[in-house]
C-alpha cells in the first residue's frame, strides 16, 4: 500500500551485502510459495484423490482434469456466481459504499469521523467466520431481520433460501467496506484543498468538483483499491461456506466453494487443484486488467 | 536520530534473544514433556524421578467422530468405560476424537490415515467408506487375526453383517459394532388427531403420500407432514435414508451386480425422484430453508418430532438414541408417542417393505504403530458385554446375535422391530467409487427438491456418474 521509498544505505558499497540478507526471505518464498504453486500445477495433471484406488497410486492423466473442467456445467455456474459476487460485493458494494462514506466524512469534525469510522471498522476487525455467523443469525429464518419484520407485522422471508446471493453479498460488503473507506479517506485528504476552493469560488457545483477534480485526482487509488478488493473477494470462502454452504442448489457456489467440494467432499484433489489454478488465472487476468487501466 | 534508532534496535534484539533463550530453557526444564494434547502437565520435579512402569506403557489411540458433544458423547463415554475395565494395564487407551460434520469426518480421517505420524491405532469407519479406504491402502486386512478369534467364527456375529465389512477384494477390513435399519417414524398423537390409524402400515408409496396429504389438510398449520433429508448438506443421510430407500423400493438398484456396472438411467431412478418432487410440489415436506442445511437431520429428530410438529419422518432406527435420558434431546414419552412403520415398496411389490442397513466398524490403519495391541483391544471392546453397552446407549442395532437375544437389549423400545426389518435389508454397493457416486446422488436429489425436473436431474446424474466411474462401467436400463 505505502508508496514511500526507503533509500538503501548500502547502495554505495562495492559488495552488495544486502543480497545475503535476502537469502532467508527468498528461501522462505521458494519453500512456502513457489514450491506449493508448482506442486499444485503438477497435481492438476494427476488423478490425486483423498481415498479410493487412485489414492494408492498417483497417475499422470494429462489434460483430463482440464477437459473435465470445461465440460462441467457446474464450473460455468461457479464462474458466473464468482463474477456476480465479485461485482456485487467488491466493485459496487465495498468500493462505492466505501467511497461514499469517505466523502461524506470529509471535512466533518474529528469526533464524528471517529464515531462513524469505528462503526464501519467493526465489520472489518471481525474475523470472517464470526462475521458469517453474525450475518447468518441476522438473515436466518428465526433471525433478527425476520424478528424485526414480524414485530412490524410485515411478512417474513426465508432470506438465505430465496435471495442467497444477496445475503452473502451484503455480508461481504459489511465485512470489507471499512478497508475501502480507509483507503479513500487517506486519498481524499491528499486532494489539495486550494484547488477545490478555487473551483468553488469559480462557481462550480459540488457534483462538478467531485467528477472533474476529486475523481481524476484519486484515480490511481481507485484502481489500486479495486484490485486489492477484487483479489480479496475472489478468495472469500469461510463467509460463504458458513452462511449458505454454496447452496441452496448451486445458487451461491463460487469457485472456492466448488473447489472445496471437489477436493474434500468428492475427494478429487487432482480436479480440485485444477480448479484452484483456474481461480489463480482469474486473479491474474483481473489484476492485469486493473494494472493496464492504471497506466492509461 | 540514527544513533537512537540503533540503540532501539540493539535493545529490541537483545530483548528478543533473551526471550527466546528463556523460552528454550523453559522447555528444557520439562524435557519429559507430556504428549501433545495430553491432559495434565507433569511438574518438572516429578518428571525427573524414575518411573519404570510408565515407560513400559503403550498408548493406543482411537479416532472417532465427535459431533460436538465432546465428553458427553456416547462413544467417548463408552471408550472411557471400556478402557477403565481393560485388563491389560500396560496399555493406555486414548480417545482422539475428530470434531467434524459427518461428511468432513471422512476427508479428515483419509488425511490422517495417509501418514504414519497421524494415523491412530484404531479408527471408526462407516462401512460405506470402508471399501474406499481399503482400496486406498489405508487399512489393514484382518482375516488372519479374525481366524484366531472365537467370537467371529462361533456364530456370535450375525453372518449377514460380515458382508458390510468385506471389501471388493474379498478381505475383511473391520469388526462391525453396530448397524441400523430405516423406516417411517410417525407421531401417533398427530395420526390419531387427523383420523389416521395409530398402528400404521402403509402398503405402497401412495398410501404414504396420502397420509401426508391428510395431515396437511387436517392438522395444525405448523405441522410438517413428511420429512426426508433432501440436501447436499445432509450428505450421506440424503443418499441413504431418502434416495436409496426410495430407489431400492422400486426394485431398482444403484449397482448392477450381474454386469458389475453402475445403473445411471432407469425408471426406478425417475420414480424415486418423482416421489421427492411430489412431496415438494404439494408442499408436504418441511420448508426448503430448513431441510437444505446440514442441521436438517437434527432439526427433524431433536426438535420437530418431539414437539409434535412433524407427522412422518423417513429416518434411521438410531434416532431414539436422542430421546434417552443421556441423549441430546431427552424425551421419556417417545416410546408411546412414536411409531416405526416399515417403508413400503413403490407399488407394494415383493418383498413388501424395504430397508437399507449400514453401520460402523473398528478398523486398524495400515500406518498404525501398535497393531497387535490395537487388535487385542478391539477383541475386548467388541465382546458381548461391551457392544451391548454401546448399542443400548447409542440407540443402534447390534451386529451380534448373542446381544440381540439379551433381555436388556430387547426391552429397549423399537429394538425388536428395527432388527426385524433387517430381514429385507439391502447394503450399499461395496465399491470404492460409491462415496463419490453418493455425492452425485445428493446433488441430484437437491436439484429435484429445488425445482429441477426429475428427468433433467437424472440426465445430469448420468453424465456425472459416467465421468466418475468411466464409460465402460455404466449401464442404462
Amino acid at each position: 500500500m505505502s508508496s514511500a521509498a526507503i533509500p538503501l544505505s548500502s547502495g554505495k558499497r562495492k559488495h552488495p551485502t544486502w543480497i545475503y540478507y535476502l537469502f532467508p526471505s527468498v528461501a522462505v518464498m521458494l519453500v512456502f510459495f513457489v514450491y506449493p504453486i508448482l506442486l499444485t500445477f503438477f497435481y492438476s495433471f494427476t488423478n490425486l484423490a483423498l481415498t479410493g484406488e487412485s489414492a494408492k497410486e498417483l497417475k499422470f492423466v494429462g489434460l483430463d482434469n482440464y477437459i473435465r473442467m470445461f465440460a462441467d456445467p457446474s464450473v460455468k455456474i461457479s464462474i458466473w456466481n464468482t463474477l456476480v459476487f465479485l461485482f456485487g460485493s467488491a466493485v459496487v458494494g465495498q468500493q462505492v459504499l466505501g467511497f461514499i462514506i469517505a466523502i461524506l466524512m470529509k471535512h466533518k469534525n474529528k469526533t464524528f469521523r471517529r464515531a462513524i469510522g469505528t462503526v464501519v471498522l467493526a465489520g472489518w476487525v471481525t474475523p470472517e467466520i464470526v462475521c458469517a455467523l453474525c450475518l447468518y443469525s441476522f438473515f436466518a429464518d428465526e433471525g433478527t431481520l425476520n424478528a424485526l419484520l414480524a414485530f412490524f407485522g410485515i411478512h417474513t422471508v426465508a432470506w438465505l433460501y430465496t435471495v442467497p446471493m444477496l445475503t452473502i453479498i451484503l455480508a461481504n460488503i459489511w465485512h470489507g467496506t471499512a478497508f475501502s473507506m480507509l483507503v479513500f479517506q487517506a486519498a481524499l485528504d491528499d486532494v489539495p484543498q486550494e484547488i477545490e476552493e478555487a473551483a468553488l469560488v469559480d462557481g462550480a457545483s459540488k457534483w462538478k468538483i467531485l467528477t472533474t477534480i476529486i475523481l481524476p485526482y484519486i484515480k490511481g487509488t481507485i484502481t489500486t483499491n479495486m484490485m486489492l478488493v477484487t483479489l480479496q473477494t475472489l478468495g472469500v470462502f469461510g463467509l460463504i461456506y458458513a452462511m449458505t454452504g454454496g447452496g441452496p442448489g448451486t445458487a451461491t457456489t463460487t469457485l472456492p466453494i466448488f473447489m472445496y467440494n471437489q477436493a474434500f467432499v468428492n475427494y478429487q484433489l487432482g480436479y480440485g487443484t485444477a480448479i484452484s489454478l483456474l481461480l489463480l488465472l482469474m486473479g491474474v487476468v483481473l489484476s492485469l486488467f486493473y494494472i493496464r487501466s492504471l497506466k492509461e | 536520530m540514527a544513533t537512537s534508532q540503533k540503540k532501539m534496535f540493539t535493545v529490541t534484539a537483545c530483548f528478543l534473544c533473551a526471550s527466546m533463550l528463556f523460552g528454550c530453557s523453559n522447555n528444557g526444564g520439562t524435557s519429559a514433556s507430556p504428549p501433545p494434547g495430553g491432559g495434565a502437565t507433569p511438574t518438572p520435579q516429578k518428571s525427573d524421578a524414575p518411573q519404570p512402569a510408565e515407560t513400559a506403557k503403550k498408548t493406543i489411540t482411537i479416532t472417532y467422530r465427535d459431533d460436538g458433544t465432546g465428553e458427553n458423547g456416547t462413544l467417548y463415554k463408552w471408550i472411557k468405560a471400556v478402557s477403565s475395565s481393560y485388563p491389560n494395564k500396560n496399555v493406555e487407551i486414548k480417545p482422539t476424537p475428530i470434531q467434524a460434520s459427518e461428511g468432513d469426518y471422512f476427508a479428515k480421517i483419509a488425511l490422517a490415515l495417509k501418514s504414519k505420524d497421524t494415523a491412530p491405532d484404531i479408527v471408526t469407519e462407516d462401512t460405506f467408506m470402508l471399501n474406499s479406504d481399503a482400496s486406498a491402502g489405508f487399512l489393514t486386512p484382518l482375516d488372519d487375526r479374525l481366524k484366531g478369534w472365537e467370537d467371529w467364527s462361533n456364530g456370535s456375529f450375525i453372518e449377514a453383517m460380515k458382508k458390510g465389512v468385506t471389501a471388493s477384494d474379498g478381505k475383511i477390513y473391520g469388526v462391525p459394532y453396530n448397524t441400523d435399519s430405516r423406516g417411517l417414524w410417525y407421531n401417533k398423537q398427530i395420526f390419531k388427531q387427523v383420523g389416521l390409524p395409530e398402528d400404521w402400515k402403509p402398503k405402497n408409496w401412495d398410501e404414504v403420500l396420502n397420509a401426508a396429504r391428510t395431515v396437511k389438510q387436517k392438522a395444525a398449520n405448523d405441522v410438517v407432514p413428511i420429512w426426508m433429508n433432501m440436501g447436499k448438506a445432509t450428505g450421506e443421510a440424503t443418499s441413504m435414508q431418502t434416495y436409496e430407500m426410495l430407489l431400492y423400493g422400486t426394485g431398482e438398484r444403484l449397482f448392477d451386480d450381474a454386469s458389475s456396472k453402475w445403473i445411471v438411467k432407469s425408471q426406478g431412478i425417475l420414480d424415486a425422484l418423482t416421489f421427492v418432487d411430489t412431496v415438494n410440489k404439494e408442499k408436504l415436506g418441511p420448508p426448503l430453508s430448513k431441510v437444505l442445511n446440514g442441521q436438517a437431520g437434527n432439526s427433524a429428530t431433536r426438535e420437530y418430532l418431539p414437539k409434535g410438529k412433524l407427522a412422518i419422518s423417513l429416518d434411521g432406527s438410531w434416532i431414539t438414541g436422542n430421546y434417552l435420558p443421556t441423549g441430546a434431546a431427552p424425551w421419556p414419552e417417545y416410546k408411546d408417542v412414536l411409531g416405526f412403520a416399515p417403508m413400503p415398496t413403490s407399488k407394494g411389490q415383493a418383498p413388501g417393505s424395504i430397508t437399507l442397513a449400514g453401520g460402523w466398524a473398528l478398523s486398524i490403519p495400515s500406518n498404525a504403530k501398535n497393531k497387535d495391541e490395537a487388535w487385542d483391544f478391539i477383541k475386548y471392546a467388541l465382546n458381548k458385554e461391551n457392544t451391548k453397552k454401546l448399542v443400548i446407549a447409542s440407540g443402534n442395532i447390534t451386529v451380534r446375535a448373542d446381544v440381540a437375544k439379551d433381555p436388556e437389549y430387547t426391552k429397549m423400545p423399537f429394538n425388536d422391530i428395527a432388527t426385524q426389518y433387517l430381514q429385507n435389508a439391502e447394503f450399499r454397493p461395496a465399491r470404492d467409487k460409491y462415496p463419490e457416486v453418493s455425492t452425485q446422488i445428493q446433488t441430484m436429489v437437491e436439484a429435484v427438491a429445488t425445482g429441477t425436473s426429475p428427468a433433467d436431474a437424472q440426465k445430469k446424474y448420468q453424465q456425472d456418474v459416467t465421468r466418475i466411474v468411466g464409460e465402460n462401467n455404466v449401464i442404462v436400463k
